[in-house]
């Protein structure tokens, strides 16, 4: 356990009794005293403050850093203002993801955020693939909170007044009581809110800072996990991996229409071929009809028993109050009301195949 | 009455040949928020050790194992409605099921209140 890294809001998850557990070779909060079903609730009605610090950060900077940059994912950067945010995809040269991350137009290049868990891979992967063109500069010294919930944007507005007209997937630099902060409206909960790097010396006055204001609460992985399942959205490793292209797991949109066009970017014939074809399994949100959630890995059959896919996230949903899921199925299987069973502990579960987000999202746009 | 503790976190509350069986404040506390459970149906053969009962956490699915052999005489159904009436409390509503017991030595093997409580403490 002693090898585990720490993030520099370490002490303050401690002091406020937080639960900590490995994760992604850090030590990190899965949930503070009020629970995970607590903390869920309070994002979907507050505010809630989670230490994301453990992801990897990066400039990437020079002439030639947009155009090397899209010869490794699918997203237009070049069609981007300064200060726009897109979620993209790394991608290998069979079309599968190797990481999914944010990237934002910054003067003289990007800054991009990369999951914890393949952020060493990442880096090196991008460095090569931009070497000659770009710089990348790894950014070891900040930390990164997230500010999550409706009432996000009021907080950091009486924090900071020059947030309060920005928009979902837009960046600004912005000093707040003099902490040198880089604010991305964006998040990982199907709320309004913010991720905010700050140098890390100053990221636990910044954290104090925000929990001290009346509506915000630390919240852990482990709602964070709750969060974003009911929300739709994809955990790298997991919803998405080196086996799974994009169009596959129904991230189309991050083939940017210029991109579909000129290509230049790794699996472009096996991505184009399957935009154009279909492919034969989608990932799809599923609803189990009882009350008994179904894990990753749970089989997934049709009515006659056969297998036609597998769960590769699900749990219980707070804002839901039930069980929710998603997972990747034959594509014939993929049309929202389609009845399918679960496989849990050796017994069929009921389920349907729904359309996602389980919960409506309400980013500022 | 005697109450008697597994390794696994399951108590076990004797009445002549017939166990309650729960789960201790230990196993509630590790488990975290709970949002689903699973009890047996009465006249189900049970051996010791088997999965008789689930409990699932909004973190992870946990099986309850019965430390007896026998015949489940009950299900708690109320635990099964609602998952918050999960109790640690050996005398209490929050019990899993009640097994007639085929085999009284199986108790043998298991923990009084003391050495359970040890056992625990030395676990964190």
């Amino acid at each position: 356990m002693s090898d585990l890294q720490k993030t520099p809001l370490d002490a303050l998850h401690r002091e406020l009794g937080a639960k900590m557990v490995p994760f992604a070779g850090y030590d990190m909060p899965v949930q503070y005293p009020a629970g995970i079903l607590k903390e869920h609730l309070h994002t979907r009605e507050g505010a809630s403050l989670f230490d994301v610090s453990h992801m990897g950060q990066a400039f990437l900077k020079g002439d030639g850093a947009i155009e090397a940059f899209e010869t490794l994912v699918p997203g237009d950067y070049q069609v981007m203002a300064e200060g726009k945010t897109r979620y993209t995809v790394l991608l290998n040269d069979q079309g599968g993801i190797m990481d999914d991350l944010m990237a934002t137009r910054i003067a003289g290049g990007l800054y991009l955020v990369v999951n914890a868990a393949c952020k060493d891979q990442d880096f090196a992967h991008i460095e090569k693939g931009t070497a000659g063109k770009a710089d990348l500069e790894i950014l070891t010294d900040r930390a990164l909170l997230a500010l999550q919930g409706p009432k996000a944007g009021e907080v950091l507005a009486r924090l900071a007044p020059d947030t309060a007209d920005m928009k979902f997937m837009n960046f600004r630099e912005v000093s707040i009581q003099g902490i040198d902060c880089f604010v991305t409206r964006s998040g990982y909960t199907g709320e309004d809110g913010f991720e905010i790097s700050v140098p890390s010396n100053k990221a636990e006055d910044f954290a104090k800072l925000l929990l001290g204001q009346p509506e915000v609460e630390p919240a852990g992985l482990g709602s964070r996990d709750s969060l974003r399942l009911e929300a739709g959205l994809c955990l790298y490793g997991h919803d998405i991996t080196t086996e799974t292209t994009p169009i596959e797991a129904d991230l189309k949109w991050v083939v940017n229409k210029r991109r579909r066009e000129q290509g230049g970017f790794p699996g472009y014939d096996i991505i184009m071929g399957q935009l154009n074809d279909g492919t034969q399994r989608l990932r799809v949100g599923i609803l189990p009809e009882g009350r008994a959630p179904a894990r990753e890995g749970a089989e997934i059959q049709d009515n006659a028993g056969n297998t036609i896919g597998e769960i590769t996230s699900g749990g219980f949903g707070p804002s839901v109050g039930g069980p929710v899921a998603m997972g990747y199925v034959q594509t014939d299987f993929a049309e929202p009301g389609t009845a399918v069973n679960l496989i849990v502990r050796g017994k069929p579960l009921a389920a349907k195949v729904v359309k996602m987000p389980f919960t409506d999202k309400s980013y500022k746009t | 009455m005697s109450v008697l503790f597994t390794d696994d976190h399951e108590w076990i509350s004797v009445d002549g040949d017939v166990a309650t069986v729960g789960i201790t404040q230990y196993a509630l506390e590790q488990l975290g928020d709970l949002v689903f459970v699973e009890v047996p149906e009465a006249g189900r053969a049970v051996s010791k050790g088997e999965e008789t009962a689930v409990v699932e956490s909004v973190k992870a699915a946990s099986e309850v194992y019965t430390p007896v052999s026998g015949e489940v005489v009950e299900g708690n159904a109320a635990i099964a409605d609602d998952p918050a009436g999960v109790s640690g409390d050996t005398g209490g509503d929050g019990w899993f099921f009640k097994i007639k017991m085929s085999d009284a030595s199986e108790l043998d093997g298991l923990k009084d209140e003391d050495a359970y409580k040890a056992y625990v403490d030395g676990l964190d």
